[in-house]
Protein backbone atom coordinates (compact mmCIF):
# COMPACT_ATOMS: atom_id res chain seq x y z
CA UNK A 1 0.00 0.00 0.00
CA UNK A 2 2.66 2.43 1.03
CA UNK A 3 4.85 1.34 -1.87
CA UNK A 4 2.06 1.98 -4.30
CA UNK A 5 1.54 5.46 -2.99
CA UNK A 6 5.22 6.20 -3.13
CA UNK A 7 5.61 5.12 -6.72
CA UNK A 8 2.53 7.20 -7.49
CA UNK A 9 4.11 10.09 -5.70
CA UNK A 10 7.35 9.52 -7.52
CA UNK A 11 5.68 9.91 -10.86
CA UNK A 12 3.68 12.85 -9.72
CA UNK A 13 6.75 14.37 -8.25
CA UNK A 14 8.80 13.94 -11.36
CA UNK A 15 6.27 16.10 -13.12
CA UNK A 16 6.32 18.58 -10.24
CA UNK A 17 10.10 18.69 -10.23
CA UNK A 18 10.19 19.37 -13.92
CA UNK A 19 7.74 22.17 -13.45
CA UNK A 20 9.78 23.53 -10.57
CA UNK A 21 12.96 23.30 -12.53
CA UNK A 22 11.40 25.58 -15.10
CA UNK A 23 10.29 28.03 -12.48
CA UNK A 24 13.47 27.86 -10.44
CA UNK A 25 15.81 28.14 -13.38
CA UNK A 26 15.06 31.85 -13.60
CA UNK A 27 16.40 32.23 -10.06
CA UNK A 28 19.47 30.24 -10.87
CA UNK A 29 18.42 27.38 -8.60
CA UNK A 30 18.79 23.90 -9.96
CA UNK A 31 16.04 21.60 -8.71
CA UNK A 32 17.77 18.42 -9.89
CA UNK A 33 20.61 18.73 -7.42
CA UNK A 34 18.04 18.71 -4.63
CA UNK A 35 16.75 15.29 -5.69
CA UNK A 36 13.34 14.24 -4.46
CA UNK A 37 12.86 17.28 -2.32
CA UNK A 38 10.20 19.59 -3.57
CA UNK A 39 11.33 23.11 -2.98
CA UNK A 40 8.19 25.10 -3.46
CA UNK A 41 9.83 28.10 -1.91
CA UNK A 42 13.17 27.59 -3.51
CA UNK A 43 13.15 31.17 -4.69
CA UNK A 44 14.27 32.17 -1.18
CA UNK A 45 17.13 29.66 -1.06
CA UNK A 46 18.79 30.16 2.32
CA UNK A 47 16.70 32.61 4.35
CA UNK A 48 19.99 33.44 6.05
CA UNK A 49 21.11 35.16 2.86
CA UNK A 50 17.96 37.20 2.40
CA UNK A 51 19.51 40.59 2.99
CA UNK A 52 16.08 42.17 3.19
CA UNK A 53 15.58 40.92 6.74
CA UNK A 54 19.07 41.81 7.99
CA UNK A 55 18.11 45.23 9.36
CA UNK A 56 15.20 43.65 11.21
CA UNK A 57 17.35 40.90 12.75
CA UNK A 58 20.13 43.29 13.67
CA UNK A 59 17.76 45.84 15.18
CA UNK A 60 15.99 43.31 17.38
CA UNK A 61 19.27 41.61 18.28
CA UNK A 62 20.68 44.88 19.55
CA UNK A 63 17.46 45.59 21.48
CA UNK A 64 17.55 42.10 23.05
CA UNK A 65 21.23 42.24 23.91
CA UNK A 66 20.90 45.68 25.48
CA UNK A 67 17.89 44.60 27.57
CA UNK A 68 19.70 41.42 28.60
CA UNK A 69 22.85 43.32 29.53
CA UNK A 70 20.83 45.77 31.62
CA UNK A 71 19.01 42.95 33.41
CA UNK A 72 22.19 41.00 34.09
CA UNK A 73 24.41 43.92 35.03
CA UNK A 74 21.89 45.87 37.10
CA UNK A 75 19.95 43.08 38.81
CA UNK A 76 21.27 39.56 38.42
CA UNK A 77 25.00 40.03 38.90
CA UNK A 78 24.92 42.29 42.00
CA UNK A 79 22.41 39.96 43.58
CA UNK A 80 24.36 36.77 42.90
CA UNK A 81 27.62 38.47 43.86
CA UNK A 82 26.23 39.63 47.21
CA UNK A 83 24.76 36.21 47.95
CA UNK A 84 28.06 34.51 47.16
CA UNK A 85 30.12 36.92 49.23
CA UNK A 86 27.66 36.65 52.13
CA UNK A 87 27.98 32.89 51.96
CA UNK A 88 31.76 33.06 51.83
CA UNK A 89 31.75 35.39 54.83
CA UNK A 90 29.42 33.09 56.71
CA UNK A 91 31.56 30.09 55.93
CA UNK A 92 34.80 31.77 56.94
CA UNK A 93 33.10 33.13 60.08
CA UNK A 94 31.92 29.68 60.99
CA UNK A 95 35.37 28.25 60.35
CA UNK A 96 36.93 30.93 62.53
CA UNK A 97 34.45 30.25 65.29
CA UNK A 98 35.05 26.54 65.01
CA UNK A 99 38.80 27.13 65.31
CA UNK A 100 38.21 29.36 68.34
CA UNK A 101 36.01 26.76 70.01
CA UNK A 102 38.56 24.09 69.24
CA UNK A 103 41.32 26.18 70.76
CA UNK A 104 39.16 26.79 73.84
CA UNK A 105 38.38 23.13 74.25
CA UNK A 106 42.08 22.32 73.94
CA UNK A 107 42.85 24.88 76.62
CA UNK A 108 40.16 23.42 78.83
CA UNK A 109 41.57 19.96 78.31
CA UNK A 110 45.09 21.14 79.15
CA UNK A 111 43.94 22.86 82.35
CA UNK A 112 41.91 19.81 83.30
CA UNK A 113 44.99 17.63 82.79
CA UNK A 114 47.08 20.03 84.87
CA UNK A 115 44.50 20.00 87.66
CA UNK A 116 44.37 16.26 87.53
CA UNK A 117 48.17 15.99 87.81
CA UNK A 118 48.19 18.46 90.69
CA UNK A 119 45.48 16.52 92.51
CA UNK A 120 47.35 13.31 91.97
CA UNK A 121 50.57 14.79 93.40
CA UNK A 122 48.62 16.12 96.38
CA UNK A 123 47.11 12.73 96.97
CA UNK A 124 50.53 11.13 96.82
CA UNK A 125 51.92 13.66 99.22
CA UNK A 126 49.04 13.22 101.66
CA UNK A 127 49.37 9.45 101.50
CA UNK A 128 53.12 9.66 102.14
CA UNK A 129 52.64 12.11 105.04
CA UNK A 130 50.00 9.95 106.61
CA UNK A 131 52.16 6.90 106.25
CA UNK A 132 55.12 8.66 107.86
CA UNK A 133 52.93 9.97 110.70
CA UNK A 134 51.51 6.53 111.32
CA UNK A 135 54.99 5.03 111.32
CA UNK A 136 56.16 7.64 113.79
CA UNK A 137 53.20 7.11 116.12
CA UNK A 138 53.63 3.40 115.86
CA UNK A 139 57.31 3.66 116.71
CA UNK A 140 56.67 5.87 119.73
CA UNK A 141 53.87 3.60 121.00
CA UNK A 142 56.13 0.59 120.55
CA UNK A 143 58.88 2.30 122.44
CA UNK A 144 56.51 3.22 125.25
CA UNK A 145 55.11 -0.28 125.38
CA UNK A 146 58.62 -1.70 125.41
CA UNK A 147 59.54 0.63 128.26
CA UNK A 148 56.44 -0.31 130.22
CA UNK A 149 57.08 -3.96 129.67
CA UNK A 150 60.67 -3.53 130.79
CA UNK A 151 59.56 -1.64 133.90
CA UNK A 152 56.93 -4.21 134.74
CA UNK A 153 59.32 -7.09 134.36
CA UNK A 154 61.94 -5.30 136.47
CA UNK A 155 59.40 -4.70 139.20
CA UNK A 156 58.28 -8.30 139.08
CA UNK A 157 61.82 -9.48 139.34
CA UNK A 158 62.38 -7.20 142.33
CA UNK A 159 59.32 -8.56 144.05
CA UNK A 160 60.30 -12.14 143.31
CA UNK A 161 63.69 -11.42 144.79
CA UNK A 162 62.12 -9.82 147.80
CA UNK A 163 59.77 -12.72 148.32
CA UNK A 164 62.63 -15.14 147.98
CA UNK A 165 64.73 -13.10 150.41
CA UNK A 166 61.95 -12.85 152.93
CA UNK A 167 61.26 -16.57 152.54
CA UNK A 168 64.94 -17.26 153.15
CA UNK A 169 64.95 -14.93 156.18
CA UNK A 170 61.87 -16.67 157.56
CA UNK A 171 63.51 -20.06 157.12
CA UNK A 172 66.59 -18.72 158.96
CA UNK A 173 64.52 -17.36 161.83
CA UNK A 174 62.44 -20.51 162.08
CA UNK A 175 65.60 -22.55 162.00
CA UNK A 176 67.26 -20.37 164.70
CA UNK A 177 64.19 -20.46 166.91
CA UNK A 178 63.78 -24.18 166.42
CA UNK A 179 67.47 -24.75 167.03
CA UNK A 180 67.42 -22.55 170.18
CA UNK A 181 64.35 -24.46 171.46
CA UNK A 182 65.95 -27.84 170.67
CA UNK A 183 69.19 -26.75 172.36
CA UNK A 184 67.26 -25.40 175.38
CA UNK A 185 65.30 -28.63 175.60
CA UNK A 186 68.34 -30.82 175.45
CA UNK A 187 70.71 -28.60 177.42
CA UNK A 188 68.82 -26.05 179.56
CA UNK A 189 71.00 -23.19 180.57
CA UNK A 190 73.46 -23.81 177.93
CA UNK A 191 71.70 -21.61 175.52
CA UNK A 192 74.15 -19.47 173.71
CA UNK A 193 72.30 -17.41 171.12
CA UNK A 194 75.45 -16.35 169.37
CA UNK A 195 76.78 -19.83 168.83
CA UNK A 196 73.44 -20.96 167.49
CA UNK A 197 73.39 -18.14 165.00
CA UNK A 198 76.84 -18.98 163.79
CA UNK A 199 76.01 -22.61 163.43
CA UNK A 200 72.85 -21.91 161.43
CA UNK A 201 74.65 -19.42 159.19
CA UNK A 202 77.28 -22.07 158.56
CA UNK A 203 74.68 -24.65 157.71
CA UNK A 204 72.71 -22.32 155.45
CA UNK A 205 75.79 -21.43 153.53
CA UNK A 206 76.79 -25.00 153.15
CA UNK B 1 -0.14 8.20 6.80
CA UNK B 2 0.73 8.13 3.17
CA UNK B 3 -2.10 10.59 2.72
CA UNK B 4 -0.21 13.20 4.69
CA UNK B 5 2.59 13.09 2.19
CA UNK B 6 0.17 13.68 -0.67
CA UNK B 7 -1.53 16.45 1.19
CA UNK B 8 1.25 18.91 0.56
CA UNK B 9 0.72 18.70 -3.17
CA UNK B 10 3.55 16.73 -4.70
CA UNK B 11 6.20 14.31 -3.50
CA UNK B 12 8.05 14.67 -0.23
CA UNK B 13 6.86 17.87 1.27
CA UNK B 14 10.10 18.83 2.91
CA UNK B 15 11.12 22.44 3.34
CA UNK B 16 14.15 22.23 5.61
CA UNK B 17 14.97 25.90 5.22
CA UNK B 18 11.49 27.28 5.82
CA UNK B 19 12.04 27.24 9.57
CA UNK B 20 14.67 29.95 9.17
CA UNK B 21 12.35 32.36 7.40
CA UNK B 22 11.80 35.66 9.11
CA UNK B 23 8.10 36.48 8.99
CA UNK B 24 6.11 39.33 10.50
CA UNK B 25 4.50 38.36 13.74
CA UNK B 26 1.21 40.21 13.26
CA UNK B 27 0.49 39.59 9.59
CA UNK B 28 1.54 41.76 6.71
CA UNK B 29 4.00 40.94 3.99
CA UNK B 30 6.91 43.29 4.29
CA UNK B 31 9.61 42.99 6.93
CA UNK B 32 10.83 46.49 7.81
CA UNK B 33 13.68 46.96 10.23
CA UNK B 34 11.23 47.71 13.06
CA UNK B 35 8.62 45.01 12.25
CA UNK B 36 8.11 42.58 15.16
CA UNK B 37 8.89 39.19 13.64
CA UNK B 38 9.27 35.62 14.80
CA UNK B 39 12.94 36.47 15.30
CA UNK B 40 11.90 39.28 17.64
CA UNK B 41 9.63 36.93 19.55
CA UNK B 42 12.32 34.31 20.12
CA UNK B 43 15.06 36.78 20.95
CA UNK B 44 12.82 38.37 23.56
CA UNK B 45 11.81 34.93 24.84
CA UNK B 46 15.52 34.18 25.18
CA UNK B 47 15.97 37.32 27.26
CA UNK B 48 12.92 36.36 29.31
CA UNK B 49 14.22 32.83 29.92
CA UNK B 50 17.61 34.15 31.05
CA UNK B 51 15.86 36.63 33.33
CA UNK B 52 13.84 33.79 34.83
CA UNK B 53 16.94 31.77 35.60
CA UNK B 54 19.36 34.51 36.65
CA UNK B 55 17.00 36.96 38.39
CA UNK B 56 13.86 35.13 39.47
CA UNK B 57 15.78 31.94 40.24
CA UNK B 58 18.23 33.79 42.47
CA UNK B 59 15.42 35.77 44.12
CA UNK B 60 15.67 33.87 47.41
CA UNK B 61 19.14 35.21 48.30
CA UNK B 62 19.28 32.26 50.67
CA UNK B 63 22.46 31.32 52.49
CA UNK B 64 21.70 27.74 51.56
CA UNK B 65 20.58 28.06 47.93
CA UNK B 66 17.47 26.54 46.42
CA UNK B 67 17.83 24.55 43.20
CA UNK B 68 17.00 27.51 40.97
CA UNK B 69 19.34 29.73 42.92
CA UNK B 70 22.22 27.29 42.68
CA UNK B 71 21.60 26.98 38.93
CA UNK B 72 22.07 30.74 38.62
CA UNK B 73 25.12 30.58 40.89
CA UNK B 74 26.65 27.70 38.92
CA UNK B 75 26.21 29.59 35.63
CA UNK B 76 27.75 32.67 37.22
CA UNK B 77 30.67 30.73 38.71
CA UNK B 78 31.29 28.74 35.54
CA UNK B 79 31.44 31.83 33.31
CA UNK B 80 33.47 33.77 35.83
CA UNK B 81 36.07 31.02 36.10
CA UNK B 82 36.21 30.73 32.32
CA UNK B 83 36.88 34.45 31.90
CA UNK B 84 39.42 34.48 34.70
CA UNK B 85 41.27 31.40 33.44
CA UNK B 86 41.45 32.49 29.82
CA UNK B 87 41.63 36.29 29.93
CA UNK B 88 43.24 36.69 33.36
CA UNK B 89 42.42 39.12 36.17
CA UNK B 90 42.30 42.14 33.86
CA UNK B 91 39.64 40.37 31.83
CA UNK B 92 37.22 40.31 34.79
CA UNK B 93 36.24 43.90 33.94
CA UNK B 94 34.54 42.56 30.81
CA UNK B 95 32.89 39.63 32.55
CA UNK B 96 29.32 41.06 32.36
CA UNK B 97 29.62 41.51 28.58
CA UNK B 98 30.91 38.00 28.04
CA UNK B 99 28.23 36.58 30.32
CA UNK B 100 25.57 38.47 28.35
CA UNK B 101 26.78 37.11 25.01
CA UNK B 102 27.30 33.59 26.37
CA UNK B 103 23.87 33.36 27.96
CA UNK B 104 22.13 34.91 24.96
CA UNK B 105 23.64 32.37 22.58
CA UNK B 106 23.17 29.45 24.98
CA UNK B 107 19.52 30.16 25.67
CA UNK B 108 18.73 31.07 22.07
CA UNK B 109 20.29 27.76 20.97
CA UNK B 110 18.37 25.78 23.57
CA UNK B 111 15.02 27.49 22.95
CA UNK B 112 15.52 26.93 19.24
CA UNK B 113 15.32 23.19 19.93
CA UNK B 114 11.66 23.53 20.92
CA UNK B 115 9.49 22.31 18.04
CA UNK B 116 8.10 25.11 15.84
CA UNK B 117 10.43 27.63 17.42
CA UNK B 118 12.79 29.94 15.58
CA UNK B 119 16.57 29.90 15.86
CA UNK B 120 17.97 33.45 15.85
CA UNK B 121 21.52 32.08 16.19
CA UNK B 122 21.16 30.21 12.89
CA UNK B 123 21.15 33.58 11.11
CA UNK B 124 24.47 34.85 9.94
CA UNK B 125 23.17 38.39 10.43
CA UNK B 126 22.77 37.72 14.16
CA UNK B 127 25.99 35.79 14.73
CA UNK B 128 27.81 38.20 12.44
CA UNK B 129 26.77 41.21 14.50
CA UNK B 130 27.82 39.42 17.69
CA UNK B 131 31.18 38.41 16.22
CA UNK B 132 31.88 41.83 14.70
CA UNK B 133 30.96 43.47 17.99
CA UNK B 134 33.49 41.23 19.74
CA UNK B 135 36.10 41.90 17.07
CA UNK B 136 35.69 45.68 17.15
CA UNK B 137 35.56 45.85 20.95
CA UNK B 138 38.58 43.64 21.39
CA UNK B 139 40.62 45.54 18.78
CA UNK B 140 39.66 48.83 20.41
CA UNK B 141 40.65 47.52 23.85
CA UNK B 142 43.98 46.38 22.41
CA UNK B 143 44.81 49.76 20.95
CA UNK B 144 43.52 51.73 23.93
CA UNK B 145 45.53 49.65 26.41
CA UNK B 146 48.75 49.25 24.47
CA UNK B 147 48.64 51.82 21.65
CA UNK B 148 50.93 50.75 18.85
CA UNK B 149 52.27 48.06 21.15
CA UNK B 150 49.18 46.09 20.29
CA UNK B 151 50.76 45.45 16.88
CA UNK B 152 53.27 43.21 18.66
CA UNK B 153 50.50 40.65 18.46
CA UNK B 154 51.44 40.27 14.79
CA UNK B 155 55.20 40.45 15.22
CA UNK B 156 56.42 36.99 16.17
CA UNK B 157 59.68 37.78 17.98
CA UNK B 158 60.41 34.12 18.54
CA UNK B 159 60.93 33.64 14.80
CA UNK B 160 64.67 33.57 13.96
CA UNK B 161 64.91 35.94 10.97
CA UNK B 162 63.25 39.23 10.04
CA UNK B 163 62.12 37.82 6.70
CA UNK B 164 60.29 35.00 8.48
CA UNK B 165 58.79 37.52 10.87
CA UNK B 166 57.38 39.51 7.97
CA UNK B 167 55.83 36.38 6.47
CA UNK B 168 54.39 35.40 9.84
CA UNK B 169 53.08 38.93 10.36
CA UNK B 170 51.15 38.65 7.09
CA UNK B 171 49.68 35.32 8.18
CA UNK B 172 48.83 36.64 11.64
CA UNK B 173 47.21 39.70 10.14
CA UNK B 174 45.04 37.64 7.80
CA UNK B 175 44.06 35.23 10.54
CA UNK B 176 43.20 38.17 12.76
CA UNK B 177 40.81 39.63 10.22
CA UNK B 178 39.27 36.25 9.45
CA UNK B 179 38.37 35.88 13.12
CA UNK B 180 34.92 37.53 13.00
CA UNK B 181 34.03 35.45 9.94
CA UNK B 182 35.00 32.11 11.45
CA UNK B 183 33.58 33.18 14.80
CA UNK B 184 30.15 33.88 13.33
CA UNK B 185 29.95 31.20 10.63
CA UNK B 186 30.94 28.48 13.11
CA UNK B 187 27.94 29.21 15.30
CA UNK B 188 25.44 30.06 12.55
CA UNK B 189 26.46 27.13 10.38
CA UNK B 190 26.24 24.62 13.21
CA UNK B 191 22.80 25.78 14.23
CA UNK B 192 21.47 25.93 10.68
CA UNK B 193 22.82 22.52 9.70
CA UNK B 194 21.48 20.79 12.80
CA UNK B 195 18.01 22.23 12.45
CA UNK B 196 17.90 21.51 8.73
CA UNK B 197 18.87 17.88 9.37
CA UNK B 198 16.12 17.55 11.98
CA UNK B 199 13.60 18.95 9.51
CA UNK B 200 14.71 16.63 6.72
CA UNK B 201 14.35 13.58 8.96
CA UNK B 202 10.97 14.86 10.11
CA UNK B 203 9.91 15.09 6.45
CA UNK B 204 10.97 11.49 5.85
CA UNK B 205 9.00 10.39 8.89
CA UNK B 206 5.90 11.98 7.46
CA UNK B 207 6.26 10.14 4.16
CA UNK B 208 7.37 6.65 5.15
CA UNK B 209 4.29 5.24 6.88
CA UNK B 210 5.29 2.47 9.27
CA UNK B 211 8.91 2.82 8.22
CA UNK B 212 8.84 6.21 9.94
CA UNK B 213 10.28 4.52 13.00
CA UNK B 214 13.77 4.81 11.51
CA UNK B 215 13.73 8.56 10.87
CA UNK B 216 12.09 9.04 14.27
CA UNK B 217 14.93 7.17 15.97
CA UNK B 218 17.33 9.28 13.93
CA UNK B 219 15.54 12.45 15.00
CA UNK B 220 15.90 11.46 18.65
CA UNK B 221 19.60 10.82 18.15
CA UNK B 222 20.17 14.04 16.22
CA UNK B 223 18.14 15.95 18.78
CA UNK B 224 20.47 14.72 21.51
CA UNK B 225 23.42 15.72 19.38
CA UNK B 226 21.86 19.13 18.79
CA UNK B 227 21.42 19.68 22.53
CA UNK B 228 25.12 19.05 22.88
CA UNK B 229 25.95 21.29 19.92
CA UNK B 230 23.75 24.06 21.32
CA UNK B 231 25.75 24.10 24.56
CA UNK B 232 29.14 23.51 22.98
CA UNK B 233 28.75 26.23 20.35
CA UNK B 234 27.68 28.76 22.96
CA UNK B 235 30.69 27.77 25.06
CA UNK B 236 33.02 27.92 22.05
CA UNK B 237 31.76 31.38 21.12
CA UNK B 238 32.26 32.59 24.69
CA UNK B 239 35.68 31.04 25.18
CA UNK B 240 36.92 32.37 21.84
CA UNK B 241 35.71 35.78 22.92
CA UNK B 242 37.82 35.34 26.04
CA UNK B 243 40.81 34.24 23.96
CA UNK B 244 40.51 37.31 21.72
CA UNK B 245 40.14 39.49 24.78
CA UNK B 246 43.26 37.90 26.24
CA UNK B 247 45.15 38.69 23.03
CA UNK B 248 44.06 42.32 23.34
CA UNK B 249 45.01 42.52 27.02
CA UNK B 250 48.32 40.69 26.68
CA UNK B 251 49.65 41.09 23.15
CA UNK B 252 52.97 39.55 22.25
CA UNK B 253 53.75 35.88 22.26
Amino acid sequence: MADETETGEGAEHAAGAAHEAGAAATDGHVAETLGEVNLEHAEVGMPQLDFGVFPNLIFWLIISIVILFMVLNRVALPRIRSVLSERNDAISNDLEQAALLKRRSEEAEASYNAALARARDEAHRIAADTKAQINKDLASLMAKADAEIAAKSAESEARIREIRDSAARSVEEVARATTADIVAAFLPGAADAEAVDQAIARRLKG
Amino acid sequence: MAGEAEHGGSGFNIHPMDQFKVTPLFGGDSVHWYTPTNATLWMLLTVLAITLVMVVGARGRALIPSRAQSAAEVIYGFTRRMVEDVAGKEGMKYFPYILTVFLFILFANLLALLPTSFAPTSHIAVTGVLAVAVFVTVTAIGFVKHGAGFLKLFWVTSAPTVALRIVLAMIELISYFVRPLSHSVRLGGNMMAGHAVLKVFAGFAGALGLGAIFPIVAIVAVYGLELMVACIQAYVFAILTCVYLNDALHPGH
